[in-house]
């Protein structure tokens, strides 16, 4: 039996093949099972969707990517293959990785956005009230940029007189986190600064990332000093902007925040003092006025008793008046009813009434005869008339009644006699009786009698 | 922050100004509004009339921290 290896010659074999075949090298995939023991390097698979392979990063390359891998993230990375002897195992030893579409650094700011709000770094109920007029500024900015100069150009305009203390620090690069914490905590411990201004000048992302670092965003959360971050940037946030108190989108906006107006406070206070004098004035003069007022109405009380006594005599006089006025006018009054009463006299009346009653005396008199006449008169005519109408003067005409005996009523129509009747008629000058003999009806409408 | 704000003095002249103008005081009361009023009025012109601005710089060495006028010089920027 010729060749014949050990294990371990094999596997040395494999990884000597292995490690100068491929060398560095760059896979793409998706991190799963990922872990992270003690020692703090990370273990996961990288894989898609036919295959799979180990991947190990270890701590020192994890603080350079910047972001945390979670599982499920896609990402490119750079490393090499290796064999691991004691278990015969492949894996790749990674040295830098990025998240695939998002940026690495834009993977990391949001990771660590999502860390501090959720810890509460950005909650408002933190923020603390901008002092209205700051009795010195603290600037962290580099002393030679373009911001610095900014806020003093504006704080100068506005308020000549307001002192400002910088610190000093790199804005850009690896130091300059640091560098902006010890300036933070420095300032805070610094005599009469009650405001901060972290800023710079405008950059790219990566220009800004020392304010996205997470040791400026708790420097900054912990300061307590009021913290203004104004990084330069119109659009962007940084980590910074969201922690501090207030942001600003540039040095110079930062600076007009922070300071007021010098002349229109010079003017608020000079109109309120103006208000207050004035209205000091007018009520001294009010006062004053009064004073005078009062003091004049002010009398020697013997002047007080004369006054009195005139008092009584012109109301004396005015009783006496009164009583006078009151004389006259009921004997006025008096007069006037005794004028009424005489009109009133009943004499007057009465011999009115009697008149009036002997003229109806009179009248009733003549009435009466009237009266009488007029009677006799329709007396004599209804005798006339009486005459005219009386049945005996019909008969002396020739006419005659006929009565049936023996009860003798008046025949009127035929039918009431039958022949052999004895009836009684009367003529004008007497009575005769007769017997009906014949009976005969005439027409209806020549009425005859018999 | 070690002796009176200055807004809260200029918060209060203007309460103290509004009061007065409103009429309702006794001359004892209004005196005495005067007086602090006048007080908190000289207070804010000085306030704003400190007219000595100061920019300084901090400044790192071995020993500490310390405080220098602000020339504008570009030493410090590194």
């Amino acid at each position: 039996m010729e060749n014949v290896l050990t294990v371990t010659e094999l596997t040395q074999s494999i990884k000597f093949l292995l490690e100068s075949s491929f060398g560095f090298l760059w896979v793409t995939g998706e991190i799963s099972n990922l872990r992270q023991p003690g020692s703090g390097h990370v273990y996961f698979t990288l894989k898609d969707e036919n295959s799979q392979i180990r991947a190990v990063l270890f701590r020192q390359s994890l603080k350079k990517i910047g972001f945390d891998l979670e599982d499920g993230m896609s990402i490119v990375c750079r490393g090499r293959l290796s064999v691991y002897q004691q278990r015969g195992e492949y894996q790749l030893i990674l040295d830098m990785a990025e998240p695939r579409g998002l940026g690495a650094l834009q993977m990391a700011f949001e990771q660590l956005k999502k860390r501090l709000e959720e810890e509460g770094l950005f909650d408002p109920s933190h923020k603390k009230e901008i002092p209205f007029l700051p009795h010195r500024i603290g600037v962290v900015t580099s002393a030679t940029g373009a911001a610095i100069r900014d806020i003093l150009n504006i704080t100068e305009r506005r308020f000549p007189s307001i002192d400002i203390l910088i610190a000093p620090v790199r804005v850009q690069g690896i130091e300059a986190p640091p560098e902006i914490c010890e300036a933070i905590s420095v300032l805070n411990t610094a005599e009469d600064v009650d405001v901060i201004i972290v800023t710079r000048g405008g950059g790219s992302l990566e220009d800004l990332f020392p304010f996205n670092d997470e040791r400026v965003a708790r420097s900054i959360y912990a300061s307590r000093v009021p913290v203004i971050s104004a990084v330069g940037h119109e659009i962007d946030f940084t980590i910074a902007d969201f922690v501090a108190d207030l942001r600003a989108p540039t040095p110079s906006a930062a600076a007009e925040l922070v300071v007021p107006m010098k002349r229109e406070l010079v003017e608020t206070v000079e109109t309120l003092h103006a208000r207050m004098t004035g209205v000091h004035r007018r009520l001294r003069e009010r006062l004053a006025e009064k004073t005078v007022f009062f003091r004049k109405r002010l009398k020697d009380p013997k002047r007080r008793i004369e006054d009195l006594r005139i008092n009584v005599d012109d109301m004396t006089e005015k009783l006496a008046d009164n009583l006078g006025y009151g004389f006259d006018t009921r004997n006025n009054h008096l007069q006037n009813l005794t004028g009424l009463l005489k009109l009133m006299n009943p004499s007057v009346r009465i011999n009115n009434d009697l008149l009036k009653l002997d003229n109806l005396k009179k009248n009733m008199i003549a009435g009466y005869y009237r009266l009488v006449d007029d009677f006799k008169h329709k007396l004599q005519k209804n005798m006339a008339m009486l005459d005219i109408l009386s049945p005996l003067a019909v008969l002396e005409r020739g006419y005659g009644i006929v009565r049936k005996l023996p009860d003798g009523d008046i025949i009127k129509d035929v039918s009431s006699v039958t022949a052999g009747n004895q009836v009684n008629i009367r003529i004008s000058s007497g009575t005769f009786n007769a017997k009906v003999t014949e009976v005969s009806r005439e027409k209806k409408d020549e009425r005859k009698e018999v | 922050m070690k002796e009176k704000k200055f807004e809260e003095a200029l918060e209060r002249l203007e309460e103290i100004v509004k009061k007065m103008e409103g009429g309702d005081m006794t001359l004892e009361e209004s005196l005495e509004a005067f007086e602090e009023g006048v007080k908190l009025s000289r207070f804010c012109s000085k306030k704003l009339d400190e007219a000595e601005r100061k920019v300084e710089i901090l400044l790192k060495d071995d020993e500490g921290v310390d405080i220098k006028p602000f020339t504008g010089g570009e030493e410090n920027g590194r």
